[in-house]
């Protein structure tokens, strides 16, 4: 994809706050998510356990784009839709809070 | 440093004690190849969304769906049900295999005849016939499914005018316990309707009495109602010969059998509560066999099964053209293929497969088509891996209706192509472009060029 287009996609998305993750979350190698203090549970997929644990550790959005797309063969405009996307869904479940 | 393969990130709540209707599905479990050729070649040679039949599998069902009934009953003979899928490649196919046709209106009777079916192994059903398709039908020898009165006097007229006595049989309604109860086509059996309408042909002298035929429905999962069926017409025979010392040919019992498709609704899965042909052919032969029909007079029996002979061989390529999360948190995936020319996903929740690899991880999302309609729904809720743009699917049992009832609205018809036995493709029918579209579009002359 052309620099252009993906600057032209950047300037669209808002400025991200910092993504703060619920404190007592834990994973499972299995990929299974429980919170204790609600007593949900979630099922993720590896991808998904590797978001959360680099939002966790208080990463930013570009630290993270900048590790995964060294790490996978894949194109910056496509993590980008499908991170924003993850994050949306965290919030939807309240894992996640903007500080 | 080698980069390791990319899956999107998926998040999934996980409601305890909480069971999907659904059960455990495998709808992941990819497909890609259809008989032998490469999911991904094929788009690559065909575009998407592309249909796809194997002539492989339509021969195993017509073979087996032969045998089951053959074994049974001595004389069989199955005529294919042109509505079903009328692709010329097809039907031939079917006319291969010894399949006689049982077509519904003028265009599928002169597709017939221009694929090369005799006259006189045409069934001609439903409730319209011109004046012109029953002309020719009766110079033909057709066998002429009478459905309505109106249709049986003007046959009195035409004969004489054509001076040639046309072979028909009627159309019978009944009770077969089946609810709702098929009465709109045909003459009623419990009422004497039937009894009336033969009657009549057999007193006029102007027709030749060759069968009896009924359709009793379509996607019938009870065989009971088959027995059911060949018992009434079968004892229908019996009073003919008694009554009117006439001897039928055959007795039609038309098509309905179940494919393995499932209902949308059914608590389970089309493949687990279908009838096989084997439960079909013992419930009707049986009936018949012991009706008390002579041996040396037992008629033949003609079947126009459609669907559950070509269901399970078609299947419908498509690829994703984009990701969506609806306002309720619920994941939506565009296809490139919708209800346009997947119409028989108004009924059945389709089986859907990737066709390339994934991880066990899977989403349920809404499957939408392309259409800019709402009414563009392929699957409410489908399981699926996290596909991306591009990716393609396998949808499976396409091969009924689809092919006929598909819609050329807001987007064209794609290619459908004939895996043949030895698994080379056939391009069997081309995509349509917006000049085939317009073909038949006339501007009048005030119309022609406006300034803007
Ligand atoms: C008269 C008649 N015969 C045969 C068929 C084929 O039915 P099916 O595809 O359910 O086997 C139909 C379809 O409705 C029909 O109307």
């Amino acid at each position: 994809m052309n620099n252009k287009l993906l600057t032209f996609i950047f300037i669209l998305l808002p400025p991200m706050p910092t993504l703060k993750i619920k404190t007592d979350i834990a994973i499972s190698d299995t990929g299974f998510v429980f919170i204790p203090s609600t007593g949900d549970s979630f099922s993720v997929n590896p991808m998904g356990a590797e978001l959360i644990n680099l939002i966790k550790q208080g990463k930013q959005v570009d630290d993270i784009k900048k590790k995964i797309l060294s790490s996978y063969t894949i194109d910056p405009a496509t993590f980008e839709k499908d991170y924003y996307d993850f994050v949306r869904q965290l919030k939807q479940y309240n894992l996640l809070t903007e500080k | 440093m080698e980069k390791l393969r990319y899956e999107r990130p998926v998040i999934k709540k996980l409601n305890t004690g909480f069971l999907s209707k659904f059960g455990t599905r495998t709808e992941y479990v990819p497909v890609t190849h259809i008989d032998d050729n490469a999911v991904e070649d094929l788009v690559k040679e065909f575009g998407s969304p592309l249909f796809v039949l194997s002539e492989s599998r339509i021969r195993e069902n017509f073979q087996r769906a032969n045998r089951a009934f053959k074994t049974r009953y001595p004389r069989v003979q199955f005529a294919w049900s042109y509505k079903t899928n009328y692709l010329n490649a097809i039907c031939n196919v079917f006319h291969s295999e010894g399949s006689w046709a049982e077509v519904v209106s003028g265009f599928e009777y002169n597709k017939a005849l221009h694929n090369g079916v005799p006259g006189d192994k045409i069934i001609f059903n439903g409730p319209d016939k011109t004046d012109e398709d029953l002309i020719s039908a009766i110079k033909n020898n057709s066998l002429i499914h009478i459905d309505h009165l109106d249709e049986l006097y003007r046959l009195i007229e035409l004969s004489e005018e054509v001076k040639k006595k046309p072979r028909v049989s009627i159309r019978i309604n009944m009770d077969t316990g089946v609810y709702p109860m098929w009465d709109r086509f045909g003459f009623n059996y419990e009422n004497g309707q039937a009894w009336d309408a033969l009657m009549k042909i057999v007193t006029s002298q102007k027709m030749e009495l060759t069968g009896l035929h009924s359709h009793i429905g379509t996607f019938m999962l009870t065989k009971d109602a088959y027995g059911i069926a060949a018992m009434k017409l079968a004892t229908l025979a019996l009073k003919i010969k008694k009554e009117l010392k006439k001897n039928i040919m055959y007795i039609d019992l038309g098509g309905g059998f179940a494919s393995t498709n499932t209902l949308h609704g059914s608590y389970y899965q089309g493949k687990d509560i279908s009838p096989s042909f084997d439960d079909y052919a013992e419930a009707i032969s049986t009936q018949i066999l012991k009706s008390g029909i002579s041996p040396e007079e037992l008629p033949l029996l003609i079947l126009e099964t459609g669907r559950a002979l070509i269901d399970d061989a078609g299947y419908l390529i498509g690829s994703v053209l984009a990701n969506k999360r609806l306002s309720d948190g619920r994941r939506a995936t565009i296809m490139d293929f919708g209800v346009n020319i997947l119409f028989t996903s108004f009924w059945y929740a389709h089986k859907i497969s990737p066709a390339q690899d994934f991880s066990h991880y899977t989403e349920d999302t809404v499957l939408y088509g392309p259409l800019c309609m709402n009414i563009d729904v392929i699957r409410e809720s489908c399981t699926l891996p996290p596909l991306k743009k591009g990716d393609q699917v396998v949808v499976h049992t396409v091969g009924a209706y689809n092919m006929t009832q598909w819609m050329q609205f807001i987007a064209m018809r794609p290619n459908v192509v004939l895996i043949d036995t030895k698994g080379k493709s056939h391009l069997i029918r081309e995509k349509e472009s917006l000049e085939y579209l317009m073909q038949k579009e006339k501007m009048p002359e005030h119309l022609k060029g406006f300034k803007l």
